[in-house]
C-alpha cells in the first residue's frame, strides 16, 4: 500500500513539529526517516499510523483519504522505540493481541502466533514474559505482535534505538531480508545515519518539522542538497569563504560554483568529506599547482581500516581531518610524523551559498 | 568510619537506646492496647462475646449497616480513583496539579468538619435542602449521608495509590494496544487494569480499612439513630457511654480484628508491589544503559 502525505502540520503549544510536510512512500518501500531530535520524524511516524492527528493537511493511502481514521481502523503495524510489549502477558499472548481483540478463533491464533514465533526466531519462547527476554529478542517480539494483524504498512519507531551495537547490525540486516521477503511498504525513524542508509530504500532527511532532502542513499550522501544534510551526514570539514564569477577558493584552489556567475562576491561555505581528500608529499605535488595546498600535520589517529590525519594548512589556524586508508597510508611514500609537511588535494569539494538566486 | 558499621553493633548505646524506644512505643500504643481489646472482649468466653454481637438487634444492625456503607462507598472510590488516576497520569491541562492537591483535602480536613459540611449542603436547612425535601429523597441522618460522609473521607486513597504506578508504566503499551485495534474498553480491561491491579487492590484494602473505622464525619451526618443509622465504631461508642463495657469491646473486637485482616492483606500486595516495581526498575535500567552505548555509538 502506498503512503501519501500531503502539506501536513502540527504544533505542540508554541513549538511547530511538523510545518507543511510532504512526502510519497511507494507500495513495497523501505524508507527511513532520518533527522536529530525535536526534527519531527517521530510527529511525522505516528500521524501516519493515526496516533496523532494533523492540523492542516491530508494522509492518503492508495488514493484514500484516512486523515481522520483512527489508529484501530488504519490496519498499521506500529513498532515502539522500547517496544511497549505487554508486560503481564506471555510473548505467546503479546503477539496474539491483535488477533484476540479481533475476535479470531483459537485454532487460527495459535496458528498464526506460531508461524510469527518462526519468522522471528523465538520458537519455544512462547511461554516467557517480556521481563525474561534480551533487548534484542524483546524487539522481535515487538515485531511479531505487530505483523499478527498482517498490517499493510508497518511503521518502526527507533526499532533498533535501545540495542547494543552487535545486535543492532545483526537486526538491522535480518529486518532487510524480512522486508524483502514480505514486501510490505515500510517507514522508519531512526537519529544514526548509519543505519538509514544501509537499510531504507529512500532516505529523508528531516530538520526542523521540514523535510531537507529525501532520495536514494546514494543520492543523498553524494549531492547532499542543503549544508544542513550535509553537517547531519557528519565528519566533514566547514570552511566560510567567498565565492565569485562562479567560483569558489579555499586555500586558493578554486572550486566550481556555476549556480552564482555575479562578480559581486558573496559569503560561502565549503564542506570537504575527509574520505575526499588525497595526501601526498609536497615534493610530488609541486607540479599540481593550483589544486593542492601544504599543510604540516598535527597527529595521526589509526581506527581499523582507516587512518585519519589531522594537519594544518600553512596559513591556516583551523584543524583539516583527512581520512585515508589504513592499506594506502602505508603505501604511501609520504612522512606521516607529526610537524611533517604534507600537500593536500581536495578530490570533490561541495559549495553552499545561503540563496544564490540573492544578488547584493 | 563510624557510620560504616554494621547496625546491628550492639556496642553502640545509642542504637541500643533507640531500639528500645521504638518497640517501647510500638509495644505501649499498639500492641497492649490491641491486646487488651481482645482480652477484654473475650473475658467472659466466647459465648459471651457472640452474645454481645448477635443477640443485641442494635449492634446487629450497626455490623449490617457498616458491611454496607463500607463496600459502596470504595466501590466508588475505585471508579472515581481509576477514572481521575488516569487523566491525571496520561493528561496534562492547566490546573492538573491544583486537582491532584484537591485529593488531599479530605486527608488534611477534619472529619467533624467535612460531616459538618456535608450537612450543610445536603441537610434540611442545607443548600439543597428544598431540592431534596421536594424530590423526598432523605440524605443527611440516613443510608446516603453515611455513604457520602465515608466516600469523602475516603476519597484520596485509591487515587493516591494509582497515580505513581500510572506515572511509572507510561502511556506506550495502552498506545500499543490501540495500534493493534483494542477499543477502549478492550484497552482498559486487557492492559491497563492488569498493570496496576496490585496498586488499586492496595488502595482498595486500605480506603475499605478507613470506612469501616471511620468515626467523626459519619458521627455528624448520622444523627446517631440506634438501629438506623449507627454503624459499627458510633455503635461501640454508644454502649461504651452506655456503660455496657463488654459488649462495646465485642464491637470493638470485631473492628480490631478487621484490622488485622488488613494489615495482612496489605503485606502480602505490599510484596507483589515490591515485586513489581523492581521489574519495572530492572526493565528502565537495561533501556537506559543501551541508551547510553547508543550514545557512545554515535559519537564514534
Amino acid at each position: 500500500m502506498s503512503i501519501h502525505v500531503r502539506e501536513i502540520s502540527k504544533s505542540f503549544g508554541s513549538f511547530k513539529a511538523l510545518d507543511r510536510v510532504s512526502l510519497d512512500v511507494p507500495e513495497g518501500t523501505l524508507l527511513a526517516l532520518l533527522g536529530p531530535s525535536g526534527s519531527g520524524k517521530t510527529t511525522l511516524l505516528r500521524i501516519i499510523a493515526g496516533l496523532e492527528f494533523p492540523e492542516e493537511g491530508v494522509i492518503e493511502e492508495d488514493g484514500e483519504d484516512i486523515t481522520e481514521r483512527h489508529a484501530r481502523q488504519r490496519e498499521v503495524g506500529f513498532v515502539f522505540q522500547h517496544y511497549a510489549l505487554f508486560r503481564h502477558m506471555s510473548v505467546f499472548e503479546n503477539i496474539a493481541f491483535g488477533l484476540r481483540v479481533r475476535k479470531v478463533p483459537q485454532a487460527e491464533v495459535t496458528a498464526r502466533v506460531d508461524e510469527l514465533l518462526k519468522l522471528v526466531r523465538l520458537e519455544g519462547l512462547g511461554g516467557r514474559k517480556p521481563a525474561q527476554l534480551s533487548g534484542g529478542q524483546r524487539q522481535r517480539v515487538a515485531l511479531a505482535r505487530a505483523l499478527a494483524i498482517r498490517p499493510k504498512i508497518l511503521l518502526l519507531d527507533e526499532p533498533f534505538g535501545a540495542l547494543d551495537a552487535k545486535v543492532r547490525v545483526e537486526l538491522r540486516q535480518w529486518l532487510r531480508r524480512l522486508h524483502d521477503e514480505i514486501g510490505m511498504t515500510s517507514v522508519f525513524v531512526t537519529h544514526d545515519q548509519e543505519e538509514a542508509f544501509e537499510l531504507a530504500d529512500t532516505v529523508v532527511v528531516m530538520n526542523h518539522g521540514k523535510i531537507e532532502q529525501q532520495g536514494t542513499p546514494d543520492e543523498v550522501f553524494d549531492h547532499p542538497a542543503t549544508p544542513f544534510v550535509m553537517d547531519f551526514l557528519g565528519n566533514v570539514n566547514v570552511y566560510h569563504g567567498r565565492v565569485e564569477n562562479g567560483r569558489a577558493f579555499w586555500h586558493g584552489i578554486p572550486i566550481d560554483y556555476p549556480e552564482y556567475p555575479h562578480a559581486q562576491a558573496r559569503e560561502a561555505r565549503v564542506y570537504l568529506r575527509p574520505h575526499e581528500l588525497e595526501i601526498s608529499s609536497p615534493a610530488a605535488a609541486a607540479n599540481r599547482l593550483g589544486t593542492s595546498l601544504q599543510a604540516s600535520v598535527l597527529r595521526v589517529t589509526r581506527s581499523g581500516l582507516i587512518t585519519r590525519v589531522s594537519c594544518r594548512p600553512h596559513g591556516s589556524d583551523q584543524e583539516l581531518q583527512v581520512d585515508i586508508p589504513t592499506e594506502t597510508a602505508r603505501r604511501l611514500q609520504v612522512n606521516l610524523e607529526p610537524g611533517a609537511h604534507v600537500a593536500i588535494t581536495p578530490r570533490k569539494a561541495r559549495v553552499f551559498v545561503p540563496d544564490p538566486e540573492y544578488v547584493i | 568510619m563510624a557510620h560504616a558499621r554494621p547496625c546491628t553493633n550492639h556496642s553502640q548505646p545509642l542504637a541500643v537506646l533507640l531500639a528500645t524506644a521504638a518497640v517501647g512505643v510500638v509495644g505501649l500504643l499498639i500492641v497492649v492496647p490491641l491486646v487488651s481489646v481482645f482480652y477484654e472482649a473475650f473475658a467472659r468466653g466466647p459465648g459471651a462475646w457472640w452474645e454481645a454481637l448477635a443477640h443485641d438487634p442494635d449492634t446487629r444492625h450497626a455490623i449490617w449497616l457498616s458491611l454496607t456503607v463500607a463496600p459502596v462507598a470504595v466501590t466508588i472510590n475505585t471508579v472515581f480513583g481509576i477514572a481521575a488516576a488516569w487523566l491525571v497520569a496520561r493528561f496534562r491541562f492547566p490546573g492538573r496539579s491544583l486537582l491532584i492537591s484537591l485529593f488531599d483535602v479530605p486527608f488534611s480536613v477534619s472529619p467533624v468538619v467535612a460531616g459538618l459540611a456535608l450537612v450543610l449542603i445536603f441537610g434540611r436547612q442545607g443548600l439543597l435542602g428544598p431540592t431534596l425535601a421536594w424530590l423526598d429523597w432523605k440524605i443527611i441522618f440516613a443510608w446516603p449521608g453515611l455513604v457520602l460522609a465515608t466516600t469523602f473521607v475516603t476519597l484520596p486513597l485509591v487515587v493516591r495509590e494509582l497515580i505513581p504506578v500510572m506515572e511509572a508504566i507510561g502511556p506506550e503499551e495502552e498506545m500499543a494496544a490501540v495500534s493493534l485495534g483494542a477499543s477502549g474498553w478492550q484497552v482498559f480491561w486487557r492492559v491497563t487494569l492488569p498493570n496496576i491491579r496490585w496498586a488499586l487492590l492496595h488502595g482498595i484494602v486500605l480506603a475499605n480499612a478507613r470506612a469501616m473505622g471511620e468515626f467523626g464525619a459519619v458521627y455528624v451526618v448520622s444523627g446517631h439513630i440506634a438501629g438506623a443509622t449507627d454503624t459499627m465504631p458510633l455503635r461501640v461508642e454508644k454502649l461504651f457511654q452506655e456503660y455496657r463495657q463488654p459488649a462495646s469491646m465485642a464491637v470493638a473486637s470485631v473492628l480490631a480484628g478487621l484490622a488485622l485482616v488488613t494489615l495482612v492483606a496489605k503485606f502480602v500486595i505490599e510484596r507483589r508491589l515490591e515485586a513489581e516495581s523492581r521489574d519495572l526498575e530492572a526493565n528502565r535500567s537495561q533501556t537506559e544503559s543501551l541508551d547510553h552505548t547508543k550514545v557512545e555509538g554515535a559519537v564514534a
